[in-house]
């Protein structure tokens, strides 16, 4: 192989450190946008009995001020999900009722930002202030309704509005009470995986224009380009063919930008005053306006044998949705997918609500469901281990799915045909995470000096390569007159590299160097279709498109220049620089290039593949976490994480490297910092990064990464996915080192020295 | 009010604002890559070099740059090709978003610190938010930059 498996550089990697003009902001210049802020709910639960624009409306530079009487009631969900989307449509553009801290009351646009900051302050609202819901615990049934009104749900997810409930779950197999009691060992506990902010750097941006053939145009930092042309089209009553969305260099997203939660707002004001507008978000409405991770309440139940044989898990979860219900019922059906499969119990059962309160809205994230009942099943399986007196590792020797291993939950829907676990190298990462942090040296504690000790603890988990049966992209692939590749595809990069990764397959399968192909992954009008960056998809599902196209490619040039020379194809050999000749004579693709699409051959070749899966390829990591703790103060220091991973072929090593090392590091962060705090009416107050700590090079200690490749016959060359599986093993390993060194086992994320210390404390007290 | 400021070695006549900060002034000015991330001088995109030194351009009055030398990313072309090459070799580039302040920090350091620790190169960049690379790739990068072992 030439170029899948090489450290490639990231193609764009030059041009965005040197600071070329990439970013929305960067290229959205020169059409004299208008200014677009949003009034927001200052209540956390409210109805607006009346608003008053008039004086605000009066203000020069002010071009226009929506309220709820000015635009439709169509409801509609900004989840960006297939269609038809799995999430309930609950929203309005604004609506009578405002339902967290932030919900937006007014859209106004005008000349400047002094100008509309000016207007908003004189915008005049009263509001019914009502009860809100803000303990998630509380919601079902609580005298307060979030969403009177039903809301269209594609299918029945469980969707019961009156209840709170924006969605429900069961995954079920075999009978899990039979198998609890006929278990030796029994353990019940509860944990909570607390909300994230995405945190990405670049906050949410977009702007808006009509352009020469009347057409909206929207540029925007988005995950999920074609899910945004679908939406303004649906929301803003604009014919799908009149919009075109621009995705340029994204600046993290993080799953974040896989809800559309701002593109609307401008575009209605391009749409309502004919004028270019710009919406950016500051950093508290990125952290505040848009969406979080689900906050989960999990309980899980393991039944064993007194060998440590794992009969039965089951899960029951509580999600927090917040005020709507974007990626409600998806994100929560995925804890229980990508948990049951992970042990042969005889009997597995995950089921439970998604509620709704008046808080922020929860959303897609890294992880997306995985990260919460990750922690909540490894910290179990920890727990069980020590119940049973054995080292973690090897309980999970005895029971974790390997690789040829049937198992009815791999395939998410119970009841369709079980799933052969195709490619699984978990254990040899087991093995080696083992060796690389000193297991068997360290496991389960060390006693550094009378007030620090330092612990050892480990988890592993799955995650999905795309959604099978759903995700499904294209690809196309352009020969240009000069010898060069186009290859157009639809999926976001947002850092991660996908651009990089897609051409290196392309190059691999053409014969040619990676600056020979160029990609472009930008623009709707012009890219075929792709979901967008999001479920693990980008290598997985948009790598196997390309590599239809590129195989359609070669095919094409030898059928090209066979018609031009008149020689039979199979006289004809390309080596990707030129086409090899039986009677020894070579001609180079440069020249065949020129004259297929030249008038002797009038033959533009471009070639596009599409593919979806059945099945979604589970990538592995084990990972091992290291930890000191001071014992007077329960502060936690991260020393050591060692992160093996299965994710099939390695493509770009590099690449694959930081992605396993930013996921362990933003694990590290939900673990042990990062925490979204409300005031007692509803308002989040830890919403810029002065109060929301995300980890500074300083907190994340060392982060060691190895690769135990398998083959995935589904994949691209073998590949899995990597992008979000690397997030969810910090923090179960972390709480578990933490419990390893002091005896403390916190299962309410994050692990705060305060957690820790009166864990220390109230076992000394009870001793 | 007009102010005079020099940018990357040259003088401008600059209209500011009242209470004007400098990454405001940086960027109507046309120098887009001093970015703003967090409004509350803790993420380090916005840096530039006053004097060389690393300074938060969005907590920093346009005024306060009067008579003293402001480099953007403009301003250090050669290291910022020379960081580039070895910040790529390692994938560490990512959404590249916070690449320009990381960069110019990293510059003023490799200035600064003679062979410096690793605890003081992390201690120097703490101010440099990352959320893609988890730090590890741009440690690697920094070091062979610095050419510390």
């Amino acid at each position: 192989m030439g170029y899948v498996g090489k450290g490639i550089k990231k193609i764009d990697g030059m041009g965005l450190i040197k600071g070329a003009s990439s970013y929305t902001e960067d290229i959205a210049l020169g059409h004299n946008y208008l200014t677009v802020k949003l009034l927001r709910s200052p209540h956390a639960f409210a109805r607006i009995k009346n608003i008053n624009t008039t004086i605000a409306s009066k203000i020069e530079g002010i071009e226009c001020i929506l309220t709820y009487k000015d635009v439709t009631d169509k409801r509609f969900t900004l989840a960006g999900q297939s269609f038809p989307e799995p999430s309930p449509h609950d929203r309005r553009i604004l609506g009578e009722y405002v339902r967290y801290v932030g919900d937006e009351v007014a859209i106004i646009a005008g000349t400047d930002e002094e100008t509309v900051l000016k207007a908003m302050k004189l915008i005049k609202v009263d509001y019914e202030i009502l009860e809100p819901v803000l303990d998630f615990e509380k919601a079902i049934d609580h005298k307060s309704i979030i969403h009177t009104e039903k809301p269209y749900t594609s299918f029945n997810y469980g969707n019961e509005h009156m209840r709170n409930i924006a969605a429900q779950d069961l995954l079920v197999e075999g009978d899990v009470e039979k198998e609890l009691a006929k278990s030796d060992v029994v353990i019940e506990h509860s944990y909570h995986t607390q909300a994230q902010i995405h945190g990405m750097m670049e906050n949410y941006i977009a702007v808006t224009y009509m352009d020469f053939q009347d057409r909206m145009n929207i540029i925007s930092s988005t995950q999920i380009p074609f899910h945004v042309r679908r939406h303004v089209s649906k929301i803003l009553d604009i014919p799908r063919s009149k919009i075109k969305v621009i995705k340029p260099r994204v600046g993290g997203g993080f799953g974040g930008k896989q809800t559309a939660p701002m593109e609307i707002y401008p575009a209605l004001v391009t749409k309502v005053t004919g004028k270019p507008a710009k919406l950016v978000y500051n950093r508290k409405e990125t952290h505040t306006c848009t969406t979080t991770r689900h906050e989960m309440k999990l309980t899980v139940k393991l039944g064993a044998t007194k060998d440590g044989i794992i009969n039965a898990v089951d899960i029951h979860g509580l999600s927090n949705t917040g005020a709507y219900g974007e990626h409600a019922w998806t994100v929560f059906s995925v804890v229980g997918q990508k948990t049951l499969p992970m042990y042969r119990a005889k009997a597995r059962r995950f089921y439970g609500e998604v509620v709704y309160t008046n808080m922020t809205t929860a959303g897609a994230f890294r992880g997306y469901g995985a990260t919460q009942g990750t922690f909540a099943l490894e910290s179990a399986v920890n727990e069980l281990a020590k119940k049973l007196d054995m080292d973690s590792s090897v309980i999970r020797e005895k029971n974790l799915v390997k690789q040829g291993e049937v198992n009815p939950t791999l395939n998410s829907f119970v009841g369709e045909k079980s799933i052969v676990l195709d490619s699984s190298t978990l254990d040899e990462c087991i093995t080696r995470g083992k060796e690389m942090i000193g297991w068997d040296k360290k496991y389960p504690m060390q006693k550094i000096s009378p007030t620090k000790a330092r612990g050892v603890g480990m988890a592993v988990t799955m995650q999905g390569s795309g959604i099978h049966g759903i995700d499904t992209a294209s690809a196309t692939l352009k020969l240009n007159d000069d010898g060069f590749y186009t290859l157009l595809v639809g999926v976001s990069d947002m850092g991660q590299g996908c651009d990089t990764v897609v051409a290196q397959m392309a190059a691999e399968i053409l014969c040619v160097p990676v600056s020979k192909i160029i990609v472009n992954s930008t623009d709707t009008d012009v890219n075929p279709y792709d979901p967008g960056a999001y479920a693990s998809s980008g290598t997985y599902v948009t790598g196997n498109a390309v590599i239809k196209a590129a195989n359609l490619m070669v095919e094409k040039i030898v059928g090209g220049a066979s018609k031009i020379l008149n020689i039979p194809e199979e006289d004809i050999e390309f080596n990707g620089e030129s086409l090899l000749l039986k009677d020894g004579k070579e001609i180079s693709l440069d020249e065949i290039a020129y004259r297929l699409v030249a008038y002797e051959g009038q033959n533009q070749i471009i070639t596009t593949g599409t593919w979806g899966g059945h099945t979604s390829p589970p990538p592995f990591i084990a990972g091992f976490a290291e930890v000191e703790v001071d014992l007077e103060t329960g502060k936690v220091e991260m020393i050591d994480y060692a992160a093996v991973v299965d994710c099939g072929t390695v493509i770009n090593p590099n690449l694959a490297r930081i992605q396993v090392e930013g996921g362990v590091a933003q694990g590290i962060g939900l673990a042990l910092f990062e925490d979204i705090k409300y005031d007692a009416k509803g308002k989040m107050i830890s919403d810029t990064f002065m109060q929301y700590k995300i980890p500074s090079r300083c907190d994340v200690g060392e982060i060691r990464v190895e690769f135990k490749p398998s083959f995935e016959h589904t994949g691209p060359f073998g590949a899995k996915s990597i992008g979000e599986v690397v997030i969810n093993t910090s923090a179960p390993a972390i709480a578990d080192a933490v419990a390893n060194a002091t005896g403390v086992r916190v299962r309410t994320l994050p692990i705060t020295p305060e957690k820790v210390l009166m864990g220390i404390l109230n076992t000394k007290h009870s001793n | 009010m007009e102010i005079k400021l020099k940018i990357n070695g040259i003088n401008k006549e600059v209209t500011i604002k009242d209470g004007e900060y400098l990454q405001s002034a940086l960027k109507r000015l046309g120098f887009l890559n001093v970015r703003k991330g967090c409004e509350t001088g803790s993420c380090g995109l916005c840096t530039v070099l006053l004097n060389g030194k690393p300074t938060l351009s969005c907590s920093t009055l346009a005024v306060r740059g009067i008579g003293k030398e402001i480099t953007t990313l403009e301003g250090e072309s050669v290291e910022v090709a020379k960081f580039a090459e070895v910040l790529t070799d390692e994938g560490a580039d990512q959404c590249g978003y916070c690449s320009p302040g990381f960069t110019l920090t990293v510059i003023a350091m490799k200035r600064e610190l003679e062979s410096p620790t690793i605890d003081e190169i992390k201690h120097y960049l703490t101010g440099n938010l990352c959320r893609c690379t988890g730090y590890m790739g741009q440690l690697r990068a920094v070091k062979k930059y610095m050419e510390v072992k």
